[in-house]
């Protein structure tokens, strides 16, 4: 279908986005284009305004920061996938397909917030804290207050998410667990583990998921159980987490527990060992 | 220079691979405007008004035709073109009028300058629906009670048919050693050509004549129907050209609606009127395949051998009858139900059901998948239950070689079949008995791999005409070939087959370059136009190399026929006396004394020194009606692993041996079964359309409908028997299908094989992550056999 009749602009510089938004309450900020413009298609999105911060070269790329790495908003997924950071690279890898991966942007997946979307668990795992800037300044929101439910996150109407900054967590080691939708390939359940060993001795272990409810969540009673000495297979078998699970035709609210359950003792035993 | 049996690469790939095909929507004519169809979002309503007065007003808006526009120019309802005597045949307009049946009826068309204004019109097109209860599950349908459909199709039966001897059964079970019972589903499926359908209808005010552009797999078949039995004008006023089209798998077979509304458009405006269609209406309107529930029992003797087999479906029509849905779950159906194997009694009755869904028709394979998935099911639960290797279970009960032609207790006789050998040859590729081992020595570990196999038999070039149309087609299934030579000797073959994906502009090259001892290079082959090629009947059912390419064989016979008197009659010898070699006549033992096929050629038009009173020119034209079917066959072996903790299913290996005769072109032979396998794991692993219980289509897009991807296929391993068909001048036989009808059940046993210590005995497909988990959950391995 083709989508409702818009306006579009190109803003030089950020200070024009932010404007145009301001001055525009039923605009959309356009980046890769990969959420919006399949919703704009199906006119489930109607936004009068597009405004393409695609070009913003501002936004784009990857810098190290001290102790941390940070992540431009306009940055892709393939851009990712090749970088160096922590635990993002497993994650961009089994987003989409190349195409995909070659547009979407990090940013513009984040501030979609779809609920199968893989990079959440990841935001989650890293305690990454996310950059943005609307009319009263920047601010920068951590991971936890991010994701708010499906397709809502803290973001106001006139932010413009600029990035996130990742820490370097060195001494970390990674994993991220997907079970991909067949049809869609975003995540049925996709679980991200981040752990941090000292010797045999379990320093710090985090780990989320994403897909298995209607937003991302850690799963703490696992981290708990981790914490206390019990293995991936004991942490993980009873685990009960602290949201309702979605549901599909695809995959049941109890089936998703179960690999909810699973995968993330893959990530554990993926992350801890060897 | 003998091109039949080569690998050639595709005459066709220089302008596919570098973009430069042309398909519908590659189409512009001057004056072109855009069409978008307004859809019932009901699977069931009443029609009390449609207001068309603000879509009028609207930016770029030329017109907006309703049912009652189209009632008042005549237009007649989408015809069948397959009869059976039981068959109820409710009216299916092209523009619903007064109710709608199915979601995606077309309501309106609205017709604007862009495609754009177009779509932003049909949005302000208010139909005021009355909705009325819909039933979309066959069972419920049937049940007292139920919604009905149409006034002329009471408890919503379509029809019921039967085949073969009920009594001669009865008399099988009595004397069983064994029965084994089966109900199983095959689900439905949707097509998903790569290319959406598309059409663009041009008129001409000055001549009355029409031309419509349009995805189709027979372009004369679509101008028969939408000529004489939809518009009602005479045929020779509408032109239709099929160009360029990106795959059909049978749903480009029919007319639709869209096409009939276009072409009424573009002559109330006098404008062309193009229409392509979004992947969402594909989703919605095109004819979709399959959608049975059988019972079905198979009687056995105490060594296996079959004595017996009863079937007993239930055939998803949706909420109208498309051109040929009758035949699909009878004739094509019922009649493939002795699959490879010698079994002495078959009886088979089929329910045709309307339900409120989209119509269902011929998809790859059509009633023949349905057919083999019974039966090679069937021949794996028996082998469990009797304690058989299921390879064994077969051979015990094929056809053997000697036997053929083989009449079936179902209407068929089989042409010609080698199945031990083509079952040997797959079995020994894959090194059963140590496969067999090793899935023994990895089940004491705790994993679980499984081995099916599907030994399948494909009826295709359905033929001859006179016996299809006993069963009820109301068309003639042969084929037409033109062979036109230029005075330079170069050759156009005009065929009344058409090409959309299958390579038929090389395979048919190959054949005429043989032929008339050419290269390759002079030789064109061209269908997809009525007003260039002779009435034919098109590309389906796996027809075109056994029905096709004969008409051409022919056609070229009766060419070199003339060129041969025409050399005799230069060289002043006997026709007898020449033989003809590398394009050139020869007098037999006198080298030297020749004439190339060019110059014939020549002579033919210049015409100065012909034979006595023969006319000049040098082109034929023959129709091919073969004596009967072919029958192509093989035996398909797939590995899977299933993770029990999952549900996951893994393809690790699969091997497909198949004997569709003489190959014209092994490359292509490959390429299609390639694709059919992949369609035919689609359906046993990911693919299925399913509606809500009122009649919405709950897989309507590719986030939710699972087409098989790359990443989840393995390497297909291919090898061929040859057992060459004695009905037509190539031995071919048809390999369009035959990679869906085996892979699905190859697929299907594999898995519910992995799955046999645990006692599970079948679950219907598509088999799913989550169905297989459930099915385990509470079963523990027992010990096996």
């Amino acid at each position: 279908m083709y989508p409702a009749s818009f306006r579009y602009a190109r803003p030089r510089n950020l200070d024009e986005a932010l404007r145009l938004l301001q001055e525009n309450p039923e605009a959309k900020l356009l980046a890769g284009g990969h959420s919006l413009i399949p919703a704009m298609k199906l006119r489930l999105a109607t936004p009068a305004l597009l405004v393409d911060i695609g070009r913003l070269a501002e936004l784009k790329g990857i810098r190290e920061e001290g102790e941390a790495y940070f992540v431009g908003a306009l940055t892709t997924h393939a851009d990712i996938a090749r970088s160096s950071l922590p635990l993002l690279p497993l994650v961009a890898r089994v987003i989409g397909d190349p195409m995909v991966r070659n547009l979407g942007t990090i940013g513009g997946s984040l501030a979609h917030a779809d609920p199968a979307a893989d990079y959440p668990a990841a935001i989650l795992a890293l305690e990454a804290e996310l950059l943005a800037r609307g009319p009263q300044g920047e601010r920068r929101i951590p991971a936890r207050d991010f994701f708010q439910g499906m397709f809502q996150t803290a973001l106001g109407p006139t932010e413009i998410l600029l990035g996130l900054q990742v820490p370097r967590l060195p001494g970390y080691r990674f994993a991220y667990e997907k079970f991909p939708h067949p049809a869609s390939g975003y995540a049925v359940v996709g679980v991200a583990a981040a752990v941090l060993k000292e010797g045999e001795a379990l320093k710090d272990v985090r780990l989320a998921a994403t897909g298995a409810a209607y937003a991302p969540f850690r799963l703490e009673g696992v981290e708990a159980a981790l914490r206390q000495g019990m293995g991936p297979k004991e942490a993980t078998q009873g685990y009960t987490p602290p949201v309702p699970l979605a549901e599909d035709r695809f995959a049941s609210a109890e089936y998703r527990l179960h690999l909810l359950r699973v995968l993330a003792r893959r990530a554990l035993e993926r992350a801890l060992g060897g | 220079m003998a091109y039949i049996g080569q690998a050639v690469k595709r005459k066709e790939d220089y302008r596919f691979l570098t973009g430069r095909g042309t398909y519908t929507d590659d189409l512009v004519l001057p004056g072109m405007v855009h069409a978008a169809f307004v859809r019932s979002p009901y699977a069931h309503a009443r029609i009390r008004a449609v207001r068309t007065e603000a879509a009028l007003k609207a930016p770029g808006v030329l017109a907006v035709l309703t049912g009652e526009d189209l009632a008042k120019e005549g237009v007649r309802p989408m015809p069948v073109g397959w009869l059976l005597p039981t068959l109820k045949i409710p009216p299916r307009p092209v523009v619903a009028k007064d109710e709608v049946h199915h979601v995606g009826e077309v309501v309106a068309v609205v017709v604007a300058e862009t495609r754009a204004q177009a779509e932003d019109a049909a949005l302000l097109v208010e139909v005021d629906y009355e909705p009325l209860p819909a039933v979309a599950d066959m069972r419920k349908a049937l049940a007292p009670g139920a919604p009905e459909l149409h006034p002329g199709a009471p408890g919503n039966v379509a029809f019921t048919w039967e085949i073969g001897d009920e009594k001669a059964v009865e008399e099988a079970f009595a004397k069983a050693h064994r029965v084994v019972r089966l109900e199983l589903k095959n689900q439905r499926l949707i097509a998903n050509a790569i290319e959406p359908r598309a059409s663009l209808a041009d008129y001409h005010p000055g001549t009355g004549e029409y031309t419509l552009y349009t995805t189709s797999q027979n372009p004369h078949v679509h101008r028969l129907m939408h000529a004489a039995f939809i518009l009602g004008i005479p045929e020779h006023k509408l032109r239709v050209v099929a160009p360029d089209v990106g795959g059909g798998f049978g749903s480009k077979i029919y007319p639709y609606p869209e096409e009939a509304a276009l072409l009424v458009a573009a002559r109330r405006l006098g404008r062309p009127v193009k229409w392509a269609a979004r992947r969402s209406e594909s989703f919605q309107m095109d004819a979709q395949g399959r959608d049975h529930e059988t019972e079905a029992e198979m009687a056995l003797d105490p060594e296996g051998r079959v004595l017996g087999l009863r079937v007993r479906t239930l055939a998803n029509m949706g909420a109208y009858l498309s051109l040929f849905a009758p035949a699909v779950p009878t004739y094509l159906y019922g009649t493939l139900l002795s699959g490879q194997y010698r079994i002495p009694a078959i009886h088979c009755r089929v329910t045709g059901v309307f339900t409120n869904t989209t119509p269902v028709d011929a998809y790859r394979g059509a009633g023949r998948p349905e057919a083999c998935y019974l039966i090679e099911r069937l021949m794996d639960v028996a082998a469990a239950e009797l304690g058989m290797d299921p390879a064994e279970l077969r051979r015990r009960n094929f056809i053997p070689k000697d036997a053929f032609p083989y009449p079936t207790p179902v209407a068929l006789v089989y042409d010609s079949g080698d199945y031990e050998r083509a079952l040997d040859r797959a079995l020994e590729l894959v090194d059963y008995p140590a496969l067999r081992q090793k899935q023994e020595a990895l089940r004491k570990e705790g994993r679980y791999i499984g081995i099916g196999l599907a030994c399948y038999i494909e009826a295709c070039g359905i033929a001859p005409s006179k016996v299809v149309g006993q069963l009820g087609a109301q068309a003639g299934l042969w084929e037409s070939a033109l062979v036109r030579v230029a005075p330079t000797g170069k050759v156009e073959v005009y065929t009344g087959t058409h090409s959309h994906g299958q390579g038929h502009e090389t395979a048919f090259s190959q054949v005429v370059a043989d032929l008339l001892g050419l290269p390759l290079e002079d030789v064109e082959i061209v269908h997809g136009d009525t007003a260039r090629i002779p009435f034919g009947m098109g590309t389906y059912g796996s027809r075109s190399a056994p029905v096709g390419a004969s008409a051409i064989v022919r056609a070229v016979e009766k060419v070199l026929d003339k060129a041969r008197r025409i050399a005799a009659h230069l060289l002043e010898v006997a026709p007898e006396d020449l033989e003809y070699q590398e394009g050139r006549f020869q007098v037999k033992g006198v080298p030297g004394k020749a004439k190339s096929f060019q110059e014939i050629a020549l002579q033919a038009y210049l015409a100065h020194n012909l034979p006595e009173g023969m006319e000049p020119g040098l082109e034929a034209t023959a129709f091919f009606d073969p004596q009967n079917f072919v029958f192509p066959f093989g035996t398909h072996v797939a590995v899977v692993e299933v993770f029990p903790e999952t549900g996951e299913v893994k393809l690790l290996r699969y091997v497909a041996v198949d004997d569709c005769g003489h190959q014209i072109n092994p490359l292509l032979v490959k390429g299609q079964v390639e694709g059919g396998v992949v369609q035919g794991i689609g359906q046993a692993l990911f693919e299925e359309a399913v509606y809500d219980e009122n009649g919405q289509l709950l897989t309507s897009s590719y986030m939710e409908y699972a087409m098989p991807k790359a990443p989840y296929l393995p390497a297909i391993e291919h090898d061929a028997t040859v057992t060459p068909s004695p009905v037509n001048p190539l031995g071919v036989k048809g390999v369009g299908e035959a990679g869906t009808i085996a892979a699905t059940p190859a697929v299907a046993n594999a898995v519910m094989d992995a799955l046999k210590p645990f006692g599970i005995r079948h679950l219907d497909l598509p088999l799913t992550p989550e169905k297989i988990w459930r099915a385990l959950r509470d079963k523990a391995p027992v010990a096996a056999d």
